[in-house]
């Protein structure tokens, strides 16, 4: 980036500087330098040296923290921080907003509007890659506007304290394409063809559709994540786990030890092999484009 | 001996309480620079768009550190005992504290600044 470069060439070139002044120093004879001439050095290069340099990057650096335009018609992607992961609405004005949850996709060179909130505790919408942070406030929506420049995986994280698993709610931003982006969101407004099965049996029998939505199935309850394509996530579990069968089936039986204080319940006597059938039943569904 | 009557900064001893004038004025408009952007905000609904009450603090906060400095540069120009400087005389406490005050008064000075410029960039309370 840009200004990361000027900040390690600006910073070789201080320490190269103050490098000679040492050499200079410990080669000048004894004496060499009076008092006036030493306070005179301390004033110009230990005073007002840096404060040139401060005040210069101060006012280069204060213009990029001015928050980008938008307009009416931008992709607008509403983010709720919730105990310990991220519900998302993606808003383009062509259509019934898309529910998703834990990792966003965004387009290249557009235009991006978060919404952000939160419905339980303070928590932080943090995408370094993408800009600053913003505070997720309960009862207050706060606007944070980005523009990714080139596409690839940037990783978020919560930014504020929430509770036991606060260092455990991240997630990944793709920045697609444009065109990927728009196939993408218009096959996640439908519904994924999903194989039926013993998997979708034991997701009703226990329970798990009192908290969970799966498009396309009668489950529509929206206490945790959405469900629908957890397949082409790239992680589990708000970036803590990765994407794998086991490591679905594992969470599943017992959430709270792999993110302690979560607001799952845990399945300790479901036997391991019923909560594989619900992961691959899970993680079964097709529609994906552009992963 | 006929002395010259002292000029009035002369007559102005620097102490340790003048010592911390600069520094507290930078605290203070410090704390005022959050005041006047939460309360205009929260108020006015967006960034004031000409914050003259902000100009004004920020101008009385920098001439306040300015007069003190000025001060200072003057009573730590007043001659000092010879040396050897052994004991701990009147003028050269005076003298120092009159030193360390100008030191702050610039350091203040910049902080001051430093703190007041972002509302020239900044336009909205996001
Ligand atoms: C009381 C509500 C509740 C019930 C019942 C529940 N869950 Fe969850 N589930 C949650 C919450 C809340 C999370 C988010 C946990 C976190 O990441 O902090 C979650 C997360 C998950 C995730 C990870 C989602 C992601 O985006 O990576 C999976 C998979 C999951 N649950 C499956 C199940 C299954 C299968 C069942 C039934 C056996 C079930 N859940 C029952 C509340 C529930
Ligand atoms: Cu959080």
């Amino acid at each position: 980036m840009h200004l990361t470069s000027v900040l390690v060439i600006g910073a070789t070139v201080i320490a190269l500087l103050v490098l000679a002044v040492y050499v200079i120093a410990v080669r000048t004879p004894e004496g060499k330098l009076d008092h006036v001439g030493g306070m005179r050095l301390v004033l110009w290069l230990g005073a007002i040296f840096p404060t040139v340099v401060l005040t210069a990057l101060l006012l280069w650096a204060l213009p990029a923290m001015r928050p980008l335009p938008h307009q009416s018609g931008d992709l607008r992607i509403q983010v709720q921080g919730e105990q310990f992961w991220w519900r998302l609405r993606y808003e383009d004005g062509n259509g019934p907003g898309v529910i998703s949850a834990n990792e966003v996709r965004v387009p290249v060179g557009r235009t991006v509007v978060f919404d952000v909130t939160a419905t339980d505790v303070v928590h932080s919408f943090w995408i370094p890659g993408l800009g600053g942070k913003m505070d997720m406030i309960p009862g207050r929506i706060n606007r944070l506007v980005v523009k990714a420049d080139k596409p690839g995986i940037f990783r978020g994280v919560c930014a504020e304290f929430c509770g036991l698993s606060h260092a455990l709610m991240a997630f990944d931003v793709i920045a697609m394409e444009p065109s990927a982006f728009d196939a993408w969101l218009a096959s996640a407004r439908g519904v994924p063809a999903r194989a039926d099965g013993r998997g979708a049996e034991l997701f009703s029998a226990n329970g798990c559709g009192a908290c969970h939505t799966v498009k396309g199935t009668p489950h529509t309850a929206m206490i945790g994540p959405d469900l629908t394509r957890l397949g082409e996530r790239r992680s589990l579990a708000a970036g803590t786990l990765p994407p794998t069968l086991e490591s679905t089936a594992a969470f599943i039986r017992n959430a709270s030890r792999f993110k302690p204080g979560a607001r799952m319940p845990a399945y300790s006597a479901m036997p391991i092999e019923d909560a594989t059938e619900i992961a691959r039943w899970l993680r079964s569904a097709d529609g994906e484009a552009g992963r | 001996m006929n002395r010259d009557p002292l000029k009035w900064h002369e007559r102005l001893r620097v102490s340790l309480w003048t010592l911390i004038v600069p520094p507290a004025v930078w605290a203070g408009h410090f704390l005022f620079s959050y005041l006047w952007a939460s309360i205009s905000c929260a108020k006015v609904g967006s960034f004031a768009r000409f914050p003259t009450l902000f100009v004004a603090g920020t101008v009385v906060a920098l001439a306040i550190i300015l007069v003190s400095g000025w001060i200072a540069w003057k009573q730590q120009r007043m001659t000092g005992d010879p040396p050897p400087h052994e004991s701990g005389t009147q003028i050269d406490r005076l003298r120092f504290i009159a030193k360390s005050t100008l030191l702050l008064a610039g350091l203040s000075f910049v902080a001051v600044l430093f703190s007041a410029l972002p509302v020239a960039f900044l336009s909205d309370c996001r």
